[in-house]
């Protein structure tokens, strides 16, 4: 009995432990799976594992700098060995180009004379010319730190009539050549049906190449530079403007996508173009080609090709250019086409389809700001995915086609210059311009980094970065009388602007031949006074970017300008909100006399003015540096032997940058009618024959005055190649000026009292 | 013993009568057995919090548990990898495909030991503590795709960062064993250590057919341009040190120089620059006397005087980063983290993440032969620039250099940027700092146009029912040669609009025509003006002085030859 109960307890507690292990055991399957599951990774949320161990870093502790340097071969050898190894196609800047003759003088750019029998195409000469008149140019080989050959490389298509035989001995002969270190070729064209290869069919040695359609794979990076295919009728100078007049919101246009060309049935490039019909839907996206070219197209043509011409001449290109929001840009037989320049000028934003492509200018310009970059193989997404661009981003990239477009693409000149600058900067490397500087107006061809690194110290940056211009102004009176007595206008006129809050200091720019005058004939001012003794007493030196001038802002004076302290106070606050442009007083106009069928220029009262005289204007300090450093010495010659027009050349200058007219401010009644005087007799004598003033006879009484500055504006407006000048009819007035409120309301009230 | 005779004095009981011990024994063994299910049963149905703590531990799993490879001595090696790589030809752009997030899927290998046939290790590291912080960030980012079948990019487990650890040939065997490997197509290897003694080649020298390479110390001749992606040389100093940053501004030193691997000619070089410049130069090295280890890593000196390092950094405005063997240097994240202006002398070297990076702002670039005129170069920079660039180097370094994370997205992003070029981010969004991105202003209408008259304009007029003050509007506007389209907006949902030249008559009109002079009225506009202000998060407005009027604006000068003359004299 006791026995029994014994094993029946037993039994009990048994099945009791089973049950327990039972259920442990369900409770462990249950976990395992999980685990299971993580390491299948099926679990979207955790799937890289946490690992318990102490892991060990990838350099120990002891090898953190670099191992054992000081054994090896000297970073001297290492330099001269890279410098033999990579040759050829593997050329760099480090390896195949000589800094050291750049660095004694400076970037300057070599074009070898023109041998009688060498024929040069159009295109070349325009190249040759543009750096000719560039202010890189040198004519002695010994101060060149680039060479540009005079024989004509741009078309190396042998079927080409252009084409230049026995290149390869002439280039061998050249007596500077030396295996074409330091040379700068430029081609559009090379290869020929039916490989199209990147050769050029001589040897470049150690050349750099400025090429068209050139491919990543040939395309040496930092040392070649891929330059835009460009007709021959394109402009040399100025070149027309982008046709974008106004931004319209939304921005979509009636075709969303348009191309029109040649079809390629066969060879190289052809299957995106043959392919194109898949995409065309000839409502909102209509890509047309034509099989109808070359002589017997007829012979090779498909089942398409028919219906294919037909659609083709329905359409008018022009006419889908300009009423598209993209324009397609496929490869052709070679990578790059004109369609690409088009459809930039014509503010359509090209959609690339030419894989392995370097874009123009690669190097320095952020395509994805101004094109879509499509890739061939996905030519059936393309219409989804510029629907799916949003319509800011679009209004952004027609925007962007514009700025570029007139940057670096519109002349022959913008598109050499651009790339004589792009190798500048690698030359001097620590003085060259930021992403920045290049991709945002005004471009790089007027932002020149040797005048600073700083982006705040030009005059387009600041909304960009967030930041204000210095709040005060140098004042830099121009004096070209002596000084005889006390009541003479420049000593009211340094008095009025010492007076202003915003005054830093005032330099007195001596350009008279007789001697300072001494200290103390020069009035008390609470702001330092410098007086600069002009080098050469010419007008240029008004413009020169002296490093005493400490502040953004300049104001310009001539010395018998009647200004007063509110009216300089009032400029200064009113060129705060625009400091890229020339803010002040008295105001002029140009129009085109069409009977003469020049540029005129008139001091009359109009209803609308596009420069403003730099006798009284404030501007930025980095039109000195730029008027200076960026203009030919033709032009500052001219006006320094005239002595006369240097304001209008500014106002060009200044116009040419910022696209953007002047601003003219309100000035004080009673001077309205010396001022028009002024007119009249700013400067009666040429600045170097320094004579009394009182002796003064109006040089603006001189009808040579007048005709001078005529004469003037069409010189400058050739060189610019267009009239930069833009008209306006605003005039900026303090808020309450003339309105009917007590004058003791008003803050500028010296203005409008008489 | 007297209770449990008192049992059993009770005659039949549920509980049989037994022996005192045994009755223990039983008693004892029944409530073990009961306690044992109700913890089972508590251990069941307990909430989460049990479960993910347990699960928390079964997750912390080691290493070791990953599965090991043997690799056949046969087993096929990639080829080299090709120079000539681009996007459009090695990369398989179909695998990413359309996506309407514009964003490509990353898959990670799981991790495997591989091994050679006879069982040693093809890393002497194996997984390293970065790679698998770089792996752990990949795959808790947007990124992440745990289907091997939808991705577009391949991230092989294999810890390449440091070539030293390595045997090449098995590495590169492992590499091709990759289920979905297929000539290394898409797929992304990170490495910063490249090459190995004597000649220390710049890229990665385990071959990997067509793969991707995110290398830290490329030169200009091993980057394949577009398709390999350069990165930083991490420093594990970044994680270890908290540093308060420094503002931009003049620093105690000008110039610092703190690498201890210099090669001698350059320090030789170095030691003259101080000589003729002095103070402003400060030139550091090891410390001869401190033991190797973790520590004198962080310590350098100058002429027996100790400094800490990285600390000393921030001291300084300029701190030279010169190559090494290698040409990327671990210091360069050390610098930029200190926000000292880095100085780098590496010919050739391709800098970190410079295909969207504008380093001409953040840093110094001089040849290695001008070493010697350095001073007179960085003399020549502005204060202003220098600060600018104190400010966006440190913001380098926190946003692209900080973490194996953000080494690893930014590669990723790029990689992103190219495949949908056209939702690629921008320049500013790379570049500028977020102190910039609030003050900053990019007007949408960036492009200086001025636009033609020809189209004219759209009047917008806004009305609630002063009808008569709408007519007089649209009456003198509609005189206007200019006026394009006249709208009008009927703001009122309780009245409709007035038909063709029906008038009203408005006897409440001229009371609500004070309404600007109301006092509520002015106080609800104050009221808006802060709100929308706390919600802008600045005050975006600017107060001006000037006003625009035509050129000859209340000149003395005969009204009929003025292009506006009526303005002003309602």
């Amino acid at each position: 009995m006791q026995a029994k109960k014994r094993y029946l307890i037993l039994l009990s507690a048994g099945a009791c432990v089973l049950l327990l292990s039972f259920l442990g055991g369900l409770q462990l399957p249950a976990a395992r799976s999980r685990q299971d599951r993580s390491r299948t990774g099926h679990r979207p949320d955790q799937p890289w594992p946490h690992f318990s161990d102490p892991l060990h870093p990838f350099v120990p502790w002891d090898h953190t700098d670099t191992e054992e340097y000081n054994v090896h071969v000297s970073p001297r050898q290492k330099r001269d060995v890279n410098t033999s190894v990579y040759k050829g196609r593997r050329c760099r800047m480090d390896s195949c180009f000589d800094f050291s003759v750049c660095q004694r003088t400076g970037f300057k750019v070599y074009v070898y004379p023109q041998q009688k029998g060498d024929k040069i195409s159009e295109s070349y000469q325009n190249i040759l010319a543009t750096i000719e008149g560039s202010r890189f140019y040198t004519s002695d080989p010994g101060q060149a730190c680039l060479f540009v050959l005079s024989l004509d490389t741009l078309d190396r298509d042998q079927l080409s009539p252009q084409y230049v035989h026995n290149l390869k001995t002439k280039v061998q002969n050249l007596p500077l050549w030396n295996d074409g270190r330091n040379h700068l070729i430029f081609n559009l064209y090379s290869g020929t049906w039916p490989d199209y290869t990147e050769d050029l069919g001589f040897d470049i040695g150690q050349a750099m190449l400025a090429k068209a359609s050139i491919s990543t794979e040939n395309f040496r990076p930092n040392f070649d530079v891929s330059i835009p295919l460009f007709s021959k009728e394109h402009p040399r100078t100025g070149g027309e403007r982008g046709f974008l007049r106004y931004n319209s919101i939304p921005p979509f246009r009636k075709y969303m996508l348009v191309f029109k060309g040649k079809r390629y049935l066969t060879g190289i490039g052809s299957d995106t173009r043959n392919a194109l019909y898949h995409v065309h839907n000839a409502e909102d996206v209509v890509l047309l080609t034509t099989c109808k070219h070359g002589k017997d197209w007829q012979k090779h043509k498909d089942a398409r090709c028919d219906k294919d011409n037909a659609e083709y001449d329905k359409y008018d290109y022009k006419e889908m250019l300009h009423n598209s929001t993209f324009c397609l840009v496929p490869r052709g037989r070679r990578l790059g086409s004109f369609r690409f320049l088009e459809a930039l000028q014509a503010a359509c934003v090209p959609v690339m389809l030419s894989n392995g492509w370097e874009l123009p200018f690669s190097e320095i310009i952020d395509w994805n700001t101004a094109a879509v970059i499509g890739d061939e193989r996905l030519l059936l997404q393309i219409p989804t995915t510029v629907r799916s661009i949003h319509q800011d981003k679009i209004l952004s990239l027609r925007q962007q086609t514009q700025f570029l477009w007139e940057a670096y693409f519109s002349s022959v000149e913008k598109i050499v210059l651009t790339t004589l600058e792009i190798i500048q900067d690698r030359v001097l490397e620590h003085s060259s311009r930021s992403s920045l500087m290049w991709n945002s107006h005004p471009g790089g061809l007027f932002a020149l980094p040797q005048y600073s690194g700083y982006l705040g110290d030009f005059p387009f940056f600041y909304a960009t970065l967030g930041i204000k211009p210095h709040p005060k102004f140098t004042a830099v009176i121009h004096a070209v009388s002596p000084l005889v007595s006390q009541s003479q206008p420049i000593l009211k006129l340094l008095v009025a602007v010492a007076k202003s809050q915003y005054c830093a200091q005032i330099i007195v720019l001596w350009n008279c031949d007789k001697a300072l005058p001494a200290k103390h004939r020069w009035p008390a001012t609470s702001v330092p006074v410098i007086v600069i003794e002009g080098e050469n007493k010419v007008m240029s030196s008004r413009f020169l970017p002296y490093e005493t001038i400490v502040t953004d802002a300049v104001l310009s004076l001539d010395e018998d300008t009647v200004l007063s302290t509110t009216e300089v106070d009032f400029a200064f606050t009113v060129w705060q909100s625009f400091p890229e442009r020339i803010v002040g007083y008295p105001a002029r106009s140009h129009f085109w006399d069409s009977n003469k069928e020049r540029w005129g220029y008139t001091s009359k009262w109009t209803n609308d003015y596009s420069m403003v005289l730099t006798g009284a204007a404030i501007y930025h300090r980095y039109y000195h540096y730029l008027y200076t450093n960026y203009l030919p010495s033709s032009l500052k010659n001219m006006v320094d032997q005239l002595a006369n027009c240097e304001d209008i050349l500014m106002n060009f200058l200044v116009s040419a940058v910022t696209k953007l007219p002047p601003i003219k401010v309100t000035q004080k009644k009673q001077y309205k009618e010396t001022m028009m005087g002024q007119v009249r007799n700013t400067r009666s004598t040429p600045v170097n024959t320094c004579s009394s003033p009182s002796s003064r006879a109006s040089r603006w009484a001189d009808p040579d005055h007048f005709a001078q500055r005529q004469t003037c504006m069409n010189k400058f407006a050739s060189w610019f190649g267009a009239m930069p000048l833009v008209h306006s009819q605003m005039r900026l007035d303090p808020v309450l000026f003339k309105d009917q409120v007590s004058i003791l309301r008003k803050k500028y009230r010296d203005i409008e009292r008489l | 013993m007297y209770t449990s005779g008192k049992y059993s004095s009770r005659g039949p009981a549920l509980i049989p009568r037994m022996k005192t011990k045994h009755r223990i024994y039983y008693i004892t063994l029944f409530s073990v057995v009961l306690l044992g299910l109700i913890a089972t049963g508590m251990f069941q149905f307990w909430p989460h919090s049990i479960e993910s703590t347990a699960d928390w531990t079964l997750d912390k799993r080691s290493v070791h548990d990953a599965p090991l490879i043997r690799l056949p001595v046969s087993s096929p090696i990639p080829e080299r990898g090709d120079l000539s790589c681009r996007m459009h030809t090695c990369f398989d752009v179909y695998r990413c495909g359309y996506n309407p997030k514009n964003r490509i899927k990353v898959y990670i290998y799981p991790l495997q030991r591989f091994v050679d046939e006879l069982g040693v290790p093809i890393s002497s590291t194996g997984l390293s503590r970065e790679y698998n912080d770089l792996l752990s960030a990949i795959s808790d980012s947007d990124f992440y795709t745990d289907d091997i079948t939808r991705a577009c990019l391949f991230i092989p487990s294999i810890d390449v960062l440091n070539q030293n650890s390595l045997r090449i040939r098995e590495t590169a065997q492992a590499l091709a064993m990759l289920p979905r490997w297929d000539k290394g197509m898409n797929h992304l290897l990170f490495n910063m250590l490249p090459g190995g003694p004597p000649d220390y080649n710049t890229a990665l020298d385990v071959p990997r057919d067509r793969a991707l390479l995110a290398g830290g110390g490329f030169s200009t001749w091993t980057y394949r341009q577009g398709y390999d992606v350069s990165i930083p040389v991490y420093s594990p100093l970044s994680a270890d040190v908290e540093q308060p940053e420094k503002q931009p501004g003049p620093r105690r030193y000008f110039i610092l120089s703190s690498q201890t691997a210099i090669h001698r000619e350059y320090r030789a070089e170095l030691e003259r620059l101080k000589e003729e410049n002095g103070e402003a130069l400060l030139l550091l090295d090891k410390c001869s006397n401190l033991s190797q280890g973790a520590a004198s890593a962080r310590k350098r000196c100058y002429k027996g005087q100790v400094y800490d390092y990285p600390q000393i950094l921030q001291e300084s405005s300029f701190c030279v980063v010169l190559r090494g063997a290698r040409l990327g240097q671990a210091a360069l994240s050390d610098v930029l983290q200190a926000g000292c202006v880095p100085v780098i002398l590496a010919d050739s070297y391709i800098l970190p993440f410079s295909e969207v990076l504008d380093w001409k702002r953040a840093s110094v670039v001089i040849p290695e032969e001008k070493l010697s005129e350095m001073y007179t170069i960085l003399k020549s920079i502005p204060h202003r620039q220098v600060e600018e660039m104190q400010r966006q180097a440190h913001w380098f370094w926190e946003a692209y250099f900080s973490s194996m994370k953000a080494i690893g997205l930014t590669t990723l992003q790029i990689i992103n940027d190219r495949i949908y070029p056209y939702a690629a981010r921008t320049y500013e969004q790379w570049n500028n700092p977020p102190v910039v991105k609030w003050s900053s202003v990019n007007s949408p209408l960036f492009l200086p146009l001025i636009p033609p008259r020809a189209p004219g304009f759209t009047a917008v007029v806004l009305t609630y029912d002063r009808v008569e003050s709408l007519f007089r509007v649209i009456t003198e506007i509609s005189k206007v040669p200019s006026l394009a389209k006249l709208l009008v907006v009927w703001n009122n949902q309780n009245k409709s609009p007035p038909e063709g030249e029906k008038k009203f008559k408005c006897p409440e009109c001229t009371a609500i025509d004070g309404l600007s002079l109301d006092q509520t009225h002015m106080v609800e506009r104050s009221e808006c003006i802060n709100k929308f202000a706390s919600v802008f998060g600045t005050m975006p407005l600017k107060v001006v002085e000037h006003r625009a009027d035509p050129v000859l604006y209340k000149d003395d000068f005969p009204e009929k030859l003025k292009s506006f003359p009526n303005i002003g004299s309602l």
